[in-house]
């Protein structure tokens, strides 16, 4: 009987501390920047209220709703680059690489970046595509340019550059893990029915792949719609993304509730992305055997 | 329409799958592979598919060198072990599949479609998708997405195995069935001899890369070549032993169990090491035989399988010291009554008949 009640207890505890967590540092904070959204500025402070005037801004004023589109622009461009990029990657990785170690070292060369500093990853761009960096010292080294150029640093190439190096692991992962789990007798079963490799791709691997072109597009998307270090170091001037125009907001332009409006926008951008790809992929549908 | 000639198989530089395999398929037989796994048996049909290439050797299809064609530019089709069906495909279009280079239009794709999925009696299930579908039935989705296209040949590789006993059985009589109505050529692989035994009009029965006989199931079990075809196929209690005598009327073998009288065979010397075999339901009891005077052997019982119609006892015989393992098969039809059923424990004389056993030279077909 005791151990019995020991035991629930200590069952309840290990999940009471996970559930204070989120309730503490996610649904709380959460809730608290969705009520900001409704006050109102007054400058130099804010005033409680409930009026949907901050939300009405970020549409008619023009300077928010080119930064949303901007940043919108911006991140499609990421996920198309880094779909680009990882999907013929994954595909060699999956169906050309025969032995398992290389295929394994590959992969985890792909992802180790990750525990590196996010902010050392994107610093080194700067370095790169700087006046002063390697990309610059090279072209004039080998003859193609005079003196050195400021064209690659501080626009919107610098930064699906930098966000696409940064975010492509998010890419390549699902997609690998989509394309390792068909089943290579599907790929001998259409040979088989008289298919030729380019139409087993079309027919066969692409399809069984969307599952996973679709997490990954998701995840660089969101993550590069709410980048904010990449505009700052390498994305110059006109670079601002929504979150810059969040930090703003908190920071020097002081307008907490248009910031919290803003975030809110943010939170429920993401969430229908990942509504959609979720319904754009029903797991039974794909489901193998 | 399926010539295999000197066919080796070597993977990855060192592993020799294959071992000069040479074999004839007749257009319409039904021709089994049969093997224990590791036998070249799977090797030997992927290279009939075109899967893989023979590291040496050549394979004709209906005349025509196949040896390097891709298989999309073969005219057979496999029916795969867990089917392979295209999960995002329902069962009508995972049929339809194999139809669309052909360029067809489209109503008569559909009847195909539909007349294949007949045959097999799926015909309700078309808009289903392939997990909505039991074991047997993506089974026979298999079997008419690979018979829409009118192969000359079909692969099927170890097509059963994945079925519970009874549906296993309920195939294999539709297995047949299609085969003697299309007249196609089937060539399957299977590691459980019964399937083979029951389907096949010829077993290859492979071990080690190598063919070691070719044969309708009937040579195969009342005539294996080798020792290791007679234990394969059924069951068959092995002795060794040694020739005493050999003439042109006799051959006497002294063996653990005891002095053994066979057919005479002019081809073994006196001398000879030799491995008797004999099948558990050629033995019948001493008092029932008509010549019981020589090959008798006292055994005793140790355990007893029933299996219904037979039962299958596990005896000792030879010296008491080191006896050795022998099965005997008591079959009901022989004794309708129930009576000589012996008793574990007890004691039987059982008879050996000599033209019901095989004679192995030892050395030669190990």
């Amino acid at each position: 009987m005791k151990t019995d009640t020991l035991q629930r207890r200590l069952v309840a505890l290990t999940f009471l501390l996970p559930l204070l967590w989120i309730l503490g540092f996610m649904l709380l904070p959460y809730s608290i920047i969705l009520v900001f959204s409704f006050w109102q500025q007054e400058y130099p402070s804010f005033v409680p209220d409930f009026q949907i005037g901050n939300y009405v801004k970020l549409f008619v004023e023009p300077q928010f709703v080119t930064v949303i589109l901007s940043s919108a622009f911006t991140a499609t461009m990421v996920s198309v680059a880094a779909l680009i990029l990882a999907f013929p990657f994954a595909y060699y990785l999956v169906f050309k690489v025969k032995s398992a170690r290389v295929r394994m070292a590959i992969y985890i060369a792909v992802i180790a970046p990750l525990w590196v500093s996010y902010l050392l990853r994107a610093y080194t761009w700067k370095t790169i595509l700087g006046s002063e960096g390697i990309l610059n010292s090279a072209l004039v080294w080998s003859g193609l340019l005079d003196g050195p150029t400021d064209v690659f640093l501080y626009n919107r190439f610098a930064m699906v550059l930098t966000m696409t190096y940064i975010f492509i692991p998010f890419m390549v992962m699902p997609i690998y893990t989509a394309l390792e789990k068909i089943p290579r007798n599907l790929i001998e079963a259409s040979a088989d029915l008289g298919v030729r490799p380019l139409a087993t791709f079309a027919r066969v691997i692409w399809p069984l792949a969307i599952p996973g072109v679709l997490a990954g597009a998701t995840f660089t998307f969101c993550l590069s719609l709410g980048d904010f270090i990449a505009p700052i170091l390498v994305g110059g001037a006109n670079g601002m993304m929504i979150a810059n125009l969040i930090t703003s907001q908190f920071g020097t332009a002081l307008n907490w509730p248009l910031g919290s409006a803003l975030s809110m926008f943010l939170l429920f951008i993401v969430l229908i992305i990942i509504e959609l790809s979720n319904r754009a992929a029903p797991a039974d549908r794909i489901a193998l055997g | 329409m399926i010539e295999i000639s000197n066919v080796t198989r070597v993977f990855s530089g060192s592993v020799l799958a294959l071992d000069n395999v040479s074999l004839t398929i007749a257009a319409g037989e039904f021709v089994t592979l049969l093997g224990p796994s590791g036998c070249g048996k799977t090797t030997l049909l992927r290279l009939l598919a075109g899967f893989d290439a023979p590291t040496k050797g050549s394979i004709l299809l209906a005349g025509a060198d196949v040896t390097n064609v891709p298989p999309y530019d073969r005219d057979v089709n496999m029916v795969f072990q867990d089917y392979a069906l295209f999960p995002h495909l329902s069962v009508g279009r995972n049929v339809a599949f194999g139809l669309e280079r052909l360029k067809w239009p489209k109503a008569r794709v559909a009847v195909a479609v539909r007349e294949a999925l007949d045959m097999v009696e799926l015909s309700d299930k078309i808009d289903r998708m392939p997990h909505e579908l039991s074991g047997g039935q993506r089974q026979r989705v298999a079997l008419a997405r690979a018979l829409v296209r009118g192969p000359k040949v079909l692969l099927l590789d170890e097509p059963l195995s994945a079925l519970d006993a009874g549906l296993r059985e309920a195939m294999q009589v539709e297995l047949k069935r299609l085969h003697q109505k299309l007249g196609i050529t089937f060539v399957m692989v299977t590691h459980d001899q019964t399937e083979a035994l029951a389907m096949s009009d010829r077993i290859v029965l492979m071990r080690n890369g190598r063919v070691e006989q070719v044969g309708s199931p009937d040579d195969l079990y009342n005539a294996p070549a080798s020792a290791y075809v007679a234990s394969f196929i059924g069951t068959t209690n092995l002795f060794d032993g040694t020739v005493a005598e050999s003439s042109p009327t006799a051959l006497v073998v002294d063996t653990a169990a005891g002095r053994l009288h066979c057919s005479a065979r002019v081809d073994i010397e006196r001398g000879a090491a030799v491995r008797i075999g004999v099948r558990p339901e050629h033995l019948r009891l001493a008092e029932q035989a008509g010549d019981a005077s020589r090959n008798t052997l006292s055994c005793r019982i140790e355990d007893a399988l029933f299996h219904g119609s037979l039962t299958r006892y596990r005896c000792a015989t030879g010296p008491e010291a080191r006896p050795e393992q022998l099965y005997w098969d008591w079959q009901k039809s022989a004794h309708p009554d129930g009576t000589n059923r012996p008793a574990k424990g007890s004691t039987v004389q059982l008879h050996a008949p000599p033209a019901d056993m095989f004679v192995f030279v030892q050395g030669a077909a190990a």
